[in-house]
């Protein structure tokens, strides 16, 4: 089942370093522990004797080559990694690696595979989806210590990282060259670009520049044998299936990764950002199709209705109008004749489509205002509930209106407040559902609120997750947006990379079993795919 | 057209049953390409409609067998276009195969390839059943990513059925500007270009010759021109010349007297140590040479700057031999896997992206 994060941390009380000490770990979860939930398929319950023997041999094994320091095994040293931000999942690994260079990470998991033991990697443990959550009787393999930037070469816009560098560092380090990467998460003062390669993580600038995959160029890494292994390459394709795609997004169970090449790409010399309001929800969201119909294509687009925009600006005082029914943030970025040109053309669109007030930033310093207020959206809500559970859904623009109609409905159904905010520009929902852990039957109820939200997305076409990954927390959907035939090509394509299943078991891809046990018949916008073929 | 699908799903649990392999053919514009042709013909171009188009959304679906121009066409109506720029190679040149193939355009360096646009497919497995994965949505990563995997498969995996593909807004303009240089410095003048915020949207070095062509708002492309000087190319001069290079109807390609070799490389490689004329387009990404020579030798040389080299037509086309650069062991080893957990009986397209499978 889907479990709450807590909403009393923001990103500024996250870790902004790579280090993932006990310090680091703010979420906590008032929806207490639920262990042992992260048993996979292949993990053997062991009688305590034997589980004992078996961590003694693996932190003899590991040592070997690894100082003492970099393999944890007492509880007070692995307790810190017991969750990543889906803080209500917890599951203390038997042992934590902090390998402080590619060799080590092969060791490690050339001894890990010869041993049967399950490996979970994790960067900054800022997932929503519990994809870092370790497994009890398995390995953490943390990369924090591979955080060195190896090489910048301004002349091919390439930048050379290891998977422990935090997003924001890699644009930090290409400033000086007037280069930046451009997939900008919420979290990307902490997250790292080994957990972005592995969720395929987006950002506010991403309707214009792009995803992970479409600004990465070469990842490298290791199989969960130990074998070392290149994906893509700095040239613009290569040889064979594009396994580089398969790798970026799936959530650390193909390979473990120890290198990345990013693309780079000019800062633009201006942007400006419009500021639009709206009398109502559903023609905010017209109002994103409209400019989307006209031939734009903003470098941001989001949207915040009243409840979002009224906690944010108590919380920061962005300048928002808090009377709106929902604001629009239109941004748009180039060089100065461009940008005037493109805000006059996006300032007509919005006017057309009903916008009640139009303000444009006329100084940077009022661009990052107009900003701030949407990055602080989560802490802000955090603000006004004791927790809060944000939902990922991606829906085609057209269903904008109908959808947050919808979930208009199921606060009324549940008794749950619900702000939004959202890329509307890509139709990537986050729902953040308000909730109190310590009043009885709330979680229960906020669960089922966010399966009904995230059925609805399918249902219209849509994903259940756009960005935060599946995980462990969304594994039972993918049983409704899948088929059986489609589930097995899945499992097929893990079976080719990892046949024993020891990297990150239990995530991402339900087995059979779970589906059938979950009980829910994929039907896919009401109706099967190809319903006219004959079904096999 | 649910009959078209029913025969191709009824030729597919044939050739099982029979375990005769198929040869996946859309409108059969790059039989040229990759490992030679080999199978009983499975044409899918019957298949063939566009599904579904809302400007405002900017996704397009269309069926295997629709024929790109009917694709482009329908989007320029909308004002919208095929960022990526597939060569059709033939009016006959289908959807399916243009995903398959995983060719891309002039625009390849600034606008993204084939893969970067494919949000959604709908293929068939051996068994003759659909599978859907990815959509129609701009953001998506529930499960792996098999959408993206298809584009460049060469139809190793299945029949790609349908698409859905990210499209984009047409450019408001453009304009194309030449200057006269020597490969060495139209390659670095290309890299440093790239590096401040410029409308580039196509480049070409060939014959002492740099083109650059600008695409955006006219405004975007007056300061661009200010900045890099350069002669204006008359317009339909330009659209000509685009088009000759993204067909390879440009004298350079026509001359198929010896062998078209492709080289993807880094932008900066230097020029790679082999004789004879040289075309580069996508920034200095992708190097088309002319010339015979052993494949291992030139495979070795682009490996060499970290890149790959594909014999992408020649008259001289073995059956068995590679097209495409070899694998690394692991990676050979992963593509083993995969293909027998998604083909166990190789009866999609065998031999035509890598010789043993
Ligand atoms: C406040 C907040 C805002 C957020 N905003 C966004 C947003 O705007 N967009 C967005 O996309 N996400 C967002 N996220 C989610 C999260 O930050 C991203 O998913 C991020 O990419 C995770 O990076 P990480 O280093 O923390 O990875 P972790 O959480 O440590 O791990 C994530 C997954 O990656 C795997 N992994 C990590 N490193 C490796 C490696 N080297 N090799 C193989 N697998 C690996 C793990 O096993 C796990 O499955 C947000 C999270 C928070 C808390």
């Amino acid at each position: 089942m889907n479990r709450p994060i807590n909403s009393s941390s923001s990103p500024s009380t996250r870790p902004t370093t790579n280090d993932t000490s006990s310090a680091s770990r703010s979420l906590q979860s008032a929806a207490g522990t639920t262990s042992g939930n992260a048993s996979g398929p292949q993990s053997l319950p062991l009688a305590g004797g034997a589980s004992f023997l078996r961590k003694a041999e693996v932190v003899a094994r590991l040592r070997r080559r690894l100082p003492a320091n970099a393999v944890l095994h007492r509880a007070e040293d692995t307790t810190p990694y017991e969750c990543d931000g889906l803080s209500a999942y917890r599951q203390t690994p038997m042992v934590v690696v902090l390998p402080a260079s590619e060799d080590e990470v092969g060791y490690v998991l050339r001894e890990c595979s010869a041993l049967g033991v399950p490996v979970v990697a994790r960067g900054a443990g800022t997932g929503l989806s519990g994809g870092a959550l370790p497994h009890g009787e398995g390995v953490l393999l943390s990369l924090a210590r591979l955080n060195r930037i190896l090489s910048i070469d301004p002349l091919a816009r390439i930048a050379r990282v290891q998977p422990g560098v935090r997003n924001l560092a890699v644009s930090e380090a290409a400033a000086v060259h007037r280069l930046y990467y451009a997939p900008d998460p919420s979290s990307q003062i902490a997250c790292t670009i080994g957990g972005n390669v592995a969720e395929n993580a987006g950002g506010v600038h991403c309707l214009k520049y792009g995803l992970t995959v479409h600004n990465v160029l070469r990842v490298r890494g290791f199989t969960v044998t130990g074998e070392l292994v290149e994906f893509g390459a700095e040239a613009l394709d290569s040889s064979g299936l594009d396994l580089l795609a398969l790798v970026i997004g799936s959530e650390g169970l193909l390979a473990v990764t120890t290198e990345v090449s990013l693309r780079l790409i000019p800062r633009p010399p201006l942007a400006r950002c419009i500021m639009a309001s709206f009398d109502t929800v559903e023609s905010a969201g017209a109002a994103v199709a409209a400019v989307i119909a006209a031939g734009i294509i903003p470098a941001g687009l989001e949207l915040m209705d009243r409840p979002a925009v009224q906690a944010v600006e108590h919380f920061v005082h962005a300048g928002y109008d808090t009377d709106a029914a929902a604001i629009l943030l239109c941004e748009s970025d180039g060089s100065e004749l461009e940008v005037e040109n493109e805000i006059a053309r996006m300032q007509a669109v919005l006017g057309e489509a009903g916008a009640s007030a139009l303000r444009v930033s006329q100084s940077e310093e009022e661009r990052l205002r107009f900003w701030a207020g949407r990055k602080a959206a989560f802490p802000a809500v955090g603000r006004i509930s004791p927790d809060y559970y944000c939902m990922d859904g991606t829906i085609p623009r057209k269903h904008l209106a109908d959808v947050l109609r919808f979930i208009a409905a199921m606060e009324q159904k549940y008794s749950l407040r619900c702000p939004n905010v959202f890329h509307a520009g890509d139709g990537n929902l986050h729902p953040l559902i308000l909730f109190d852990a310590n009043t009885e039957g709330e979680l229960e109820r906020t669960e089922a609120f966010a399966a009904e939200v995230l059925e609805k997305c399918v249902a219209v076409g849509g994903t259940i997750t756009g960005e935060h990954g599946v995980g462990i927390e969304k594994i039972n959907q993918m049983c409704v947006q899948f088929s059986a035939a489609e589930l097995e090509r899945f499992r097929a394509v893990k079976l080719a990379f990892d046949p024993a299943g020891l990297l990150n078991p239990g995530k991402n891809i339900p087995s059979l079993h779970r589906c059938a046990e979950y009980g829910r018949q994929h039907v896919s916008a009401g109706r099967l795919p190809f319903g006219d073929l004959p079904r096999f | 057209m649910s009959d078209a699908l029913q025969t191709i799903a009824e030729q597919v649990r044939a050739a099982r049953a029979m375990r005769r392999p198929l040869r996946l053919r859309g409108g059969g514009s790059k039989d040229f390409y990759g490992g030679a042709l080999q199978g009983h013909v499975l044409d899918l171009s019957g298949y063939s409609g566009i599904v579904e188009h809302e400007p405002s959304e900017l996704v397009v679906t269309a069926r295997c067998g629709t024929r790109i121009a009917e694709l482009e066409a329908t989007l320029e109506r909308a004002g919208q276009c095929l960022a990526f720029e597939p060569p059709h190679f033939g009016p006959q040149a289908t959807v399916g195969g243009m995903v398959a193939a995983g060719l891309s355009g002039p625009a390849r360096a600034s606008a993204g390839a084939v893969r970067d646009h494919v949000l959604g497919v709908r293929v068939m497995n051996a068994a003759g059943e659909m599978l859907e994965f990815g959509g129609r949505v701009m953001k998506n990563v529930a499960g792996f990513d098999l959408a993206r995997l298809h584009a460049g498969s060469m139809g190793i995996l299945g029949p790609i059925l349908e698409v859905s593909l990210k499209v984009v807004p047409q450019p408001q303009a453009t304009q194309t500007l030449f200057f006269e240089c020597t490969e060495a410095k139209g390659i670095e003048a290309l890299n440093r270009w790239a590096g401040i915020a410029l409308p580039m949207s196509a480049s070409l070095i060939h014959d002492q010759h740099l083109m650059v062509r600008l695409s955006g708002a006219e405004a975007a492309l007056e300061s661009a021109r200010a900045k890099l000087g350069g002669e204006v190319l008359d317009p339909a001069a330009a659209a000509t010349l685009w088009r000759a290079v993204r067909e390879q109807t440009h004298p350079f390609f026509a001359d198929d007297r010896r062998s078209l070799w492709r080289l993807s490389v880094p932008s900066t490689a230097p020029r790679l140590d082999l004789e004879g004329p040289q075309l580069i387009e996508w920034g200095g990404a992708q190097r088309w040479w002319r010339g015979e020579a052993d494949f291992a030798v030139v495979c070795d040389k682009a490996a060499a700057v970290g890149g790959h080299a594909t014999l992408f037509r020649t008259r001289l086309r073995q059956p068995g031999a590679p097209a495409f650069h070899p694998l690394s062991a692991v990676l050979q080893g992963l593509h083993e896997r995969l293909k027998a957990s998604m083909d166990p009986d190789h009866l999609f397209n065998p031999g035509r992206l890598v010789p043993t499978l």
